[in-house]
């Protein structure tokens, strides 16, 4: 079965979606992903979906869950590189993806990342900066 | 056995003709600024032509029939070159029911049962005017069609997306915004942001004459498609009017930057760039 690789870059996990997603991909994806923050202890996730041309209801969520379940797992997640057509339809369809951070590019979401991250070490309430 | 009409009307063929010539030449209405007389004898010929010899007993009472194809394609082609000659709608409508009169005068002479003369009169009317109402469709179709052609071109035309600055896209709404329209709008900013790899895209709608709850819920629309680009959308050019009817519907917009003026925009896109701009 096709599998999505998840790279690992320092601190961060690097998704890049080469093919049009299907059921089966995305959730072995959500599912490989989480494992993966876990076992990193990655602070930051970027998903890049600028090869996705066609996107359905269950696509859109599937990516708003991923982004969700960093979230609950500590890392700050960034899809970059959305096609205007797959904005446009996420949007009719009713999914804003509120909560998920949005870059053009990943060099954007890159940047992005990092200030979060940066952010997150400097909260003093959090207790937990390098 | 053909019908008593048809047969005087192929065999008087030119005398048909000849009638209807005189009778547009007398018209007081008559547009010989827009047309030679030779140009409208060929025309008009034709068309009698055309006509008398698609008649048979078949079709003389069913004007769609395909029999008439040629009469139709005749009446198309001169309707549109009668519109783009600059004659009125009344005036070619009036030149085909002028045939009429040609034909019922030319019946008139040959045919002496009354009783006759009332039946064929009656189908030659309805044909010519059924073939009237065809005329008239076909000229508004073409006006239809120019007015088609040039909303299109409104649409396109008036949905330009400027490049304000480095990373600031600016794009401004003139008329109302419908369904349609938005999504010309939505693709033509979201296609413009990868292209130029905008991150702050200004929508300036000082020239949407009013916002009601569709046009903004087409607003939020495109506003959020921005940010699931990865872009930031700024409203600009809200006026109080347009203010006060948002807060009377209840739209909330505030999960959106709004600004009143595009200067104030670009000085709110520029601080969110991190840029400066200081006198030399």
């Amino acid at each position: 079965m096709d599998k999505i690789p998840i790279l690992r870059m320092g601190d961060l996990l690097l998704v890049t979606i080469q093919v049009d997603l299907y059921d089966r991909i995305a959730e072995a994806l959500e599912a490989d992903l989480v494992q993966a923050i876990d076992k990193s202890g990655a602070q930051g996730v970027l998903i890049d979906i600028s090869a996705v041309n066609i996107i359905d209801s269950f696509m859109g969520r599937i990516i708003g869950n991923i982004a969700m379940m960093s979230k609950v797992l500590d890392a700050e997640t960034v899809v970059v590189g959305m096609q205007p057509a797959v904005a446009i339809t996420l949007v009719e369809l009713g999914l804003q993806l509120s909560g998920v951070l949005t870059a053009l590019n990943v060099e954007k979401g890159m940047t992005l990342l990092r200030s979060k991250i940066a952010v997150k070490d400097n909260d003093p309430e959090d207790g937990n900066t390098e | 056995m053909k019908n008593e009409a048809i047969k005087v009307l192929q065999k008087k063929k030119k005398s048909i003709q000849e009638t209807w010539m005189k009778f547009q030449l007398t018209d007081e209405t008559l547009r010989d600024d827009l047309m030679t007389n030779d140009d409208l004898r060929k025309q008009s010929e034709e068309l009698v032509d055309v006509l008398v010899s698609s008649l048979d007993d078949t079709n003389i009472d069913d004007p769609r029939n395909a029999g008439f194809d040629g009469v139709v394609d005749i009446l198309s082609a001169l309707s549109i070159s009668r519109a783009k000659q600059g004659y009125s709608p009344r005036e070619t409508g009036v030149y085909v029911f002028s045939l009429k009169d040609a034909l019922l005068h030319v019946l008139q002479q040959e045919i002496k049962d009354p009783q006759e003369l009332y039946v064929q009169s009656m189908k030659i009317i309805k044909l010519i005017d059924s073939f009237g109402v065809t005329t008239f469709e076909t000229f508004i179709k073409g006006r239809e069609e120019v007015i088609l052609r040039q909303t299109d071109e409104i649409s396109e035309i008036s949905t330009p997306v400027i490049r304000v600055w480095d990373g600031i896209v600016a794009l401004p709404i003139i008329g109302t915004l419908d369904s349609a329209r938005t999504q010309i709008v939505m693709e033509s900013l979201l296609q413009q942001i990868v292209e130029t790899s905008s991150s702050i895209a200004i929508l300036d709608i000082s020239g949407v004459p009013a916002v009601d709850s569709l046009v903004a819920q087409h607003l939020l629309k495109t506003v959020s498609a921005t940010r699931l680009m990865g872009a930031e959308c700024i409203i600009s050019g809200i006026r109080p009017e347009i203010a006060q009817t948002v807060v009377h519907l209840g739209i909330d917009l505030s999960g959106i930057i709004t600004k009143s003026s595009l200067a104030s925009a670009l000085k709110t896109a520029f601080n969110i760039l991190q840029l400066q701009v200081v006198k030399k």
